[in-house]
């Protein structure tokens, strides 16, 4: 006898929690509780963690990602500029760059700008400085395209509009594409502000001085100091604090873009 | 550069001398001379793809001829010494699909230009503006944003924008192409109410009623050509050419069109 596709699809469902809830039985069995909880979260050291996590390590971190942020955002714009010159060797310089830095870890930028220059050049960068310089080189070749993609989505009525009132080509491009592109990106560019506040975390190659750990070095500090993973899992927890709400405003943003067509 | 000072007080708003323009190897524009008088309304009427847009785009510029000349009041707008920036300022362009600044309300979209090109200062532009937007009808909706306002209402509303500049010239391309049917009539009366006050304009559009009543002169294009031109009741009621009537008959009677074996 066959059964009905309705009574094939509960059985199907049910078997698949029936599976789901055995692994679980069998996990909860298995583990010893209270050794995952002294590792993972021992409260006495996670209590030792506050508040210098959050008034150091996650300012820290914050400071370290706008920084990057704003400079990739000012360079990314001038390389998208570049990238749609009307001058070959504009586009040209452009496309190496974003492809260089593209195709590079972050990491390299870190120690060549950590390391390399202050060798090389014999200076001292300041710390501030060489985030700011790590962060936004690399971030700027990932905005550029953005930027480029957004500035390329503003219909060309506007730029003809705006030329016909008597706008040079350049006033048309600030006044009235820009700020349209910029609109059109802000859900990709809230994404790179999130990849960003991760990659921030490479800073812990650069030899801080406790005041300028951010949230990984921090983490990574206290779990020398108390053999215990819950410094890293509340540093985790914290760079959540951050990237969750992001990622709930990119998805709002992107909602009023859908509406706004 | 030379400077609109030397614009000449006598010259016809609009003079086209062998004009040519291609895309490729597709022939646009083959060969136009025509003349726009100050204070004329001149409609250009034909099928699609005759060249009647880009014949009204060469005259500011926004297509670039590949031959022949056009002067804007007495200005070569094709001469590659002219401030085109400037010559545009005289000439208000209304498009088939509006093209208000999205990112702005009615009331910026006609206070910005007026402030970056004409550096008039604030007080004085957002004054004009309220002028222009009283002129079409549209006082009330000063705060609201393109996307807020009916086709027919963004269109008055680029009407206004252009007017803001004080232009010598309004170019309309095809201005009520896009709009829904109740919304053409606000449209057509605010282009009405311009040509009796004396507004150069060169319009292209399907609107026949419009042409025959405001019209002084109607220029009909095919195939990149001026086929036939003279007073709306000649082209318009009495067409001699035989490419002028079947595309009238067309427009009148659209079934008899799709019946039709010549239409392509």
């Amino acid at each position: 006898m066959s059964m009905t596709r309705r009574q094939r699809t509960r059985l199907v469902r049910s078997a698949q929690y029936a599976v789901l809830g055995v692994v679980l039985v069998v996990i909860a069995q298995a583990a010893d509780w209270g050794e995952i909880r002294r590792a993972f979260f021992d409260v006495e050291v996670a209590k030792a963690q506050f508040p210098d996590i959050i008034t150091t390590a996650l300012v820290n971190t914050v400071i370290y990602t706008l920084l990057g942020f704003g400079f990739g955002l000012a360079l990314g714009l001038l390389l998208a500029l570049m990238r749609l010159s009307q001058v070959p060797p504009y586009r040209w310089l452009a496309i190496v760059y974003i492809e260089f830095f593209r195709g590079i870890p972050a990491l390299l930028v870190f120690i060549a700008l950590g390391f390399g220059v202050p060798l090389a050049f014999q200076v001292a960068l300041n710390q501030y400085v060489t985030v700011m310089l790590a962060l936004g080189l690399v971030g700027a070749a990932y905005m550029a395209e953005t930027i480029r993609a957004g500035i390329q989505a503003v219909p060309k009525g506007q730029t003809e509009a705006a030329r016909s009132l008597g706008m040079s080509q350049g006033r048309a491009m600030v006044s009235i594409v820009i700020p349209q592109a910029l609109r059109i990106v802000l859900p990709p560019l809230t994404n790179e502000l999130i990849l960003l506040t991760k990659d921030s975390s490479l800073v812990y190659l650069l030899g801080l001085s406790l005041s300028q750990y951010e949230l990984a070095k921090f983490g990574r500090d206290a779990l020398n100091q108390n053999r215990s993973l819950t410094p890293i899992l509340i540093a985790g927890l914290c760079y959540l604090v951050i990237t969750l709400p992001l990622g709930h405003l990119v998805r709002r943003l992107e909602a009023r873009t859908a509406r706004a067509r | 550069m030379k400077e609109a000072a030397e614009l000449d007080r006598e010259a016809p708003a609009i003079e086209v001398r062998a004009l040519h323009k291609s895309f490729g190897t597709l022939e646009v524009l083959a060969g136009i001379d025509f003349t726009v008088a100050r204070g004329e309304v001149v409609c250009v009427i034909g099928p699609s793809g005759s060249g009647k847009s880009t014949l009204l785009r060469c005259v500011n510029l926004l297509e670039e001829p590949t031959s022949g000349t056009v002067l804007v009041a007495g200005a070569e707008v094709t001469d590659p010494d002219v401030d085109i920036d400037q010559v545009r300022r005289g000439i208000g362009m209304v498009f088939q699909s509006f093209n208000l600044f999205p990112h702005l309300t009615a009331l910026q979209n006609l206070t910005l230009p007026q402030r970056r090109v004409l550096k008039r200062d604030k007080a004085e532009a957002t004054r004009i503006a309220r002028d222009r937007l009283a002129r079409v009808g549209l006082t009330d909706k000063e705060s609201s944003y393109p996307a807020q306002l009916s086709g027919g209402q963004q269109q008055r509303v680029a009407i206004a924008r252009a007017l803001a500049m004080d232009p010598q010239l309004m170019l309309f391309d095809e201005p009520t192409s896009a709009l829904d049917p109740e919304l053409v009539g606000d449209v057509l009366a605010v282009m009405r109410s311009l040509a009796d006050e004396g507004m150069t304009m060169l319009v292209v559009t399907h609107e026949m009623s419009f042409a025959k009543e405001v019209a002084d002169r109607v220029v009909f294009m095919d195939g990149g050509v001026i086929v036939e031109e003279g007073a709306p009741e000649q082209v318009i009621g009495a067409p001699g050419h035989a490419r002028t009537q079947s595309f009238l008959s067309r427009l009148l009677d659209p079934a008899a069109a799709r019946i039709s074996p010549s239409d392509d």
